[in-house]
């Protein structure tokens, strides 16, 4: 049985793909069977951002109407061991998500990995609701801006009321990612910090990613972040996943990064 | 706690100003995400029939349900007594 994990987020450009990208990629080196499911329908982007977009045949419509297999489907990654990713169709409209039909297609996912990593589309609408609805855990990926904290707050409610475990009178676990982190204007005051966010949403953090050049170089090549092991942001990812399976680490890269020998000679430890 | 930080309290940042404007709405988001379906249109009748004796508008009318939906209090600001 595999545990299905959904990256969400309300708002739209937050950063759910380039974490569903990186988590999935890092349980995936830690050992674990893991497959990616692309829930955007219509604006499916997660294959260009894992760098598959070439070998895209069959998606998750085409296997909810029984027009492939999910094996036709499943795209193996190159790069790691064990990952799997199932796109998102560029042409078809949401309401091809039937509920039953992806229960179907979870369940079959369910047997053959130990997670399944969803990236919702944004909105609250039925993708994002459909994309949420079989979780059993839930990272929140929050920007430190208004609007995000709010939308992050209204998906926290539903899905503590309409996902399938709320239905059941149990809860999703939660977790919340906090993205495009940028410690200076923290400390200028001009940006949420931390621990506002973190007041305000009242879940546990799971990891805090900074603004980082990183990501577009990444996107661009088509290589998950979390492979640049050099970078804050691949560093960051890389930290959460640590934390999602149970590690302790400490969170990095929340304060200013002092240029000059002093850092140059501690490095970047934890 | 120098006079510096007694001067920096006093200059709110931006960031805090988004703080406390996101506590309100948020503790007010979640106080509505409780309430039954039926309130809105409960709601609005409530005010229809009100409307209809006495000359009152939308923002003279307050209803709540409290947490547990066990108390409903309505609240009618009257207008000024013409004589
Ligand atoms: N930590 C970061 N630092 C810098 N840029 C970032 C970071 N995270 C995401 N971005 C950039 O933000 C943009 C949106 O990211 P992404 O596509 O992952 O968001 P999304 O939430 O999936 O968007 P959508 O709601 O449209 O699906 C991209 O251009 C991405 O490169
Ligand atoms: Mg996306």
């Amino acid at each position: 049985m595999a545990e299905i994990i959904v990256v969400t987020s309300g708002k739209g450009g937050v950063g759910k793909t380039t974490s569903s990208a990186a988590i999935g990629t890092g349980l995936a080196l830690r050992g674990f069977k893991t497959v990616l499911v692309d829930f955007d329908v219509g604006l499916r982007n997660l294959d260009l951002i894992m760098g598959c977009e070439r070998r895209v045949v069959f998606d998750l419509v085409n296997v909810i109407n029984e027009e492939a297999t999910l094996n036709q489907a499943l795209i193996r990654d190159k790069r790691t061991e064990g990952l799997y990713i199932l796109p998102a169709s560029q042409t078809r409209d949401k309401d091809a998500l039937t509920q039953d039909g992806v229960e179907r297609v979870l369940n079959e996912l369910s047997e053959m990995f130990d997670y399944i990593v969803c990236d919702s589309p944004a909105g609250i609408e039925r993708g994002a609701h459909m994309a949420l609805y079989f979780a059993d855990t839930a990272i929140v990926v929050t920007n430190p801006e208004v609007s995000s904290v709010r939308d992050s707050d209204r998906i926290l409610g539903v899905l503590q009321s309409k996902s399938r475990k709320a239905e059941q009178g149990e809860q999703v676990r939660e977790h919340l990612l906090l993205t495009r982190y940028n410690p200076a204007r923290v400390q200028a005051g001009e940006m949420l910090s931390v621990d506002d966010v973190r007041d305000i949403l009242a879940i546990p953090l799971l990891g805090v990613i900074p603004e980082s050049d990183a990501v577009l170089k990444a996107s661009n090549q088509g290589q998950p972040v979390i492979l640049d092991d050099q970078s804050d942001a691949g560093q960051a990812y890389q930290d959460a996943i640590a934390r999602f399976l149970g590690e302790e680490r400490e969170h990095r890269f929340l304060e200013v990064q002092r240029k000059g020998l002093f850092s140059r000679v501690f490095g970047r430890k934890g | 706690m120098g006079i510096l930080s007694y001067f920096r309290a006093k200059k709110q940042t931006s960031a805090s100003v988004a703080k406390e404007r996101l506590q309100v709405l948020v503790a007010y988001e979640r106080s509505q995400r409780n309430q039954p379906d039926y309130l809105p249109q409960m709601q609005q009748e409530i005010l229809a029939v009100i409307a209809r004796y006495v000359d009152v508008s939308v923002d003279d009318v307050q209803i709540n349900l409290d947490e547990d939906c066990s108390i409903l209090e309505l609240n009618v600001t009257l207008p000024e007594q013409k004589h």
